[in-house]
């Protein structure tokens, strides 16, 4: 393994860990904003494995979409909550202690379970750039496609009609 | 295809009938296509006649509630248009779902037909208690919906595929190291998926929706996505697992007992007639279950026929409630008291269908029921064979509480209920139906065999 092969894995490693101390912040700090501002830090190392696995498209997407759009929209839906500051409002979950059991049982048969498995791990992997994931998509993907464009027309009727006025 | 059914604009009335036409030439369209079992669009849309059956249920489910809706006066006029679109598109979406034979299809078209149940619900956004069943409905989907994703994901990296049969293929030749990745995918997958067909654990959702949403749209909601649920899960199930198919055998026996009875002991004590018959079909989603636990042909039969049956009968149910819910404006029990003097009709056929999903000889029910009841008994699984027929002695108490007041009972107001022609049309046609498959279950049941020919069981 040379130098630098090295510093990739340790960088990537570092990258996860880092994901997991955001997700896990997310989800325990008390204040929805922190909370917000941690889950873009999930959503940036998650672009960052991303780009670690050669899929610098998704990456870019998962930055545009994610961290730009989707979380431009959180954080003005935070804004615009009413109360939010008022600490008489309960902002995290009381009954802690009793979710824990059957979540660490949960968890530990998922990760028995994948430790068991002999994961197959495939040839190495080319870099797949936009041009042959638009090939795909209008090729041999195209039906899921377009059934992606009716939920988004469905989707989208169904914004208007809950938002507007009468 | 079905994707006739786009135009819609200006005139509402209009709008619905046209609407009910697509659906019916869509419907017409696809009785009469004969393909050997195709996959269209590399596969991504599979043609055979089990996907044939469930497109037939699914659009008569979506026809028949469009013309229902007709006499549902609750939501506003304004978006009637809308309305009418989102159920189009949700027959759509339905029968991509009755087509989908990879984790990919699968996941698209369960999402999006949840995506469009939440919107239904909620069309009557100016009543609180749809708002509020809106909300839930979105908040226990998106978590389910989450597993079912987390599921894929495990089996699509143990198999590298995401077609059902070479997962299926992929399990059967790997080493049992692999089994294990298989099961806790299976589960997760079928708590996703079990949300939708609202069984026990996952169930919580179901009565407040139920009861908050438009008449009509519960009245979908009940059947259509239900019935789809369940093709989908036989779909994973035998062509993925049927190696595991004992593990997930007795998983489902579990799940089935569980299901049914909770189903029916709380809706014993429901003064609401909606959420009274919305647990009842949390109890009828048991019995259904409880044909999938057998593993088998005549398991599998089973269940298409129960499907069958309670699609007609269920909707039959839920349009005699819009019907008196018009005239009365209350969902309560009460508000059923002496209804066979206020209009015997409606009285009759709610009757009827109260018989039938209670499981009354020569009612379809019955006939669904006698099935699943043979094919739980073949298997030597006594157990959940009991439990069926303990749960439809309790069942037939709280729909023979309605058919009392309806009979037994006066009501103080005894002006006669107006019962509109298009309410009319949809009583009649599933009144039909539900005599129909009660008396000449024979058809049905070869259609059914047809449906079953192209499905590799085992």
């Amino acid at each position: 393994m040379t130098l630098f092969q090295f510093l990739a894995t340790t960088a990537f490693y570092a990258a996860m860990l880092g994901i997991l101390i955001a997700a896990a912040l997310c989800v325990t700090v008390r204040n929805l904003f922190h909370s917000a501002v941690f889950l873009a830090f999930t959503l940036i190392g998650i672009a960052m494995l991303y780009f670690f696995l050669q899929a610098e498209f998704i990456a870019a997407m998962q930055i545009l979409l994610y961290v730009g759009a989707i979380m431009t929209l959180i954080v003005f839906a935070v804004m615009l909550t009413s109360r939010m500051g008022n600490p008489a409002v309960p902002q995290s979950f009381k009954n802690k202690k009793i979710v824990f059991l059957p979540l660490g049982l949960v968890g530990f048969i998922l990760i028995s379970a994948i430790l068991k498995t002999p994961w197959e791990t495939s040839e190495p992997q080319t870099a797949v750039n936009a041009v042959t994931l638009g090939k795909a998509l209008m090729n041999q993907y195209v039906f899921p496609f377009e059934v992606v464009s009716l939920v988004l027309l469905v989707a989208l009727i169904g914004a208007i009609v809950i938002a507007r006025s009468e | 295809m079905v994707l006739v059914m786009d135009f819609f604009i200006s005139n509402k009335k209009l709008l619905g009938w046209i609407s009910v036409l697509s659906v019916g030439a869509a419907l017409i369209f696809a009785g009469t296509q004969t393909y050997p079992a195709t996959g269209l669009f590399f596969n991504f849309f599979t043609i055979d006649f089990f996907a044939q059956f469930f497109r037939l249920l699914a659009l008569t489910a979506v026809g028949l509630t469009i013309l229902a809706s007709f006499a549902f006066k609750k939501i506003p006029v304004s978006l009637h248009g809308e309305f009418y679109f989102l159920l189009l598109g949700f027959g759509v979406l339905l029968t991509v779902m009755g087509a989908a034979t990879n984790l990919l299809m699968i996941f698209l078209a369960v999402e999006s037909v949840s995506m469009t149940s939440y919107v239904l619900t909620g069309i009557q956004k100016f009543n609180k208690q749809s708002a509020e069943a809106s909300l839930k409905y979105l908040l226990f989907g998106a978590v389910s919906s989450a597993s079912m994703l987390f599921g894929m994901s495990l089996l699509f990296g143990a198999t590298q595929s995401i077609d059902l049969l070479a997962i299926g293929s992929a399990f059967q030749s790997a080493n049992s190291g692999m089994h294990a990745i298989g099961l806790v995918g299976l589960l997760f997958m079928l708590v996703g998926l079990g949300f939708k067909i609202s069984i026990v654990p996952f169930h919580m959702w179901a009565p407040d929706v139920y009861q908050g949403a438009p008449t009509p749209v519960t009245a979908l909601l009940t059947v259509a996505p239900k019935a789809l649920g369940f093709a989908v899960i036989i779909r994973v199930l035998f062509y993925a697992f049927p190696h595991l198919a004992s593990h997930w055998g007795n998983l489902l026996a579990v799940l089935s007992i569980l299901t049914m009875t909770v189903g029916n002991i709380i809706a014993i004590t429901q003064a609401d007639i909606k959420r009274m018959l919305a647990y009842s079909s949390i109890a009828q989603a048991g019995y259904v279950l409880a044909g999938l636990a057998v593993p088998g042909v005549l398991g599998l039969r089973a269940v298409l026929i129960y499907l069958l049956a309670y699609l007609f009968t269920n909707l039959g149910a839920f349009f005699t409630v819009i019907a008196v819910e018009r005239e009365t404006d209350s969902n309560e029990v009460d508000a059923y008291d002496g209804l066979a003097q206020r209009n015997p009709f409606l009285a009759l056929s709610m009757a009827v269908f109260l018989l039938s999903l209670a499981g009354i000889p020569p009612l379809a029910g019955f006939v669904g029921k006698v099935f699943i009841f043979m094919a739980v008994l073949k298997a030597d699984a006594i157990v959940l064979a009991i439990a069926i027929a303990l749960n439809s002695a309790v069942a037939a108490y709280y729909y023979f509480r309605i058919i009392r007041a309806m009979y037994l009972r006066t009501n103080k107001t005894v002006t006669p209920i107006q019962n509109p022609l298009s309410l009319q049309l949809t009583l009649i046609t599933t009144f039909v139906f539900v005599l129909l498959i009660g008396i000449f279950p024979s058809h049905v049941i070869h259609l059914i065999e047809k449906a079953l020919t192209q499905f590799p069981v085992f």
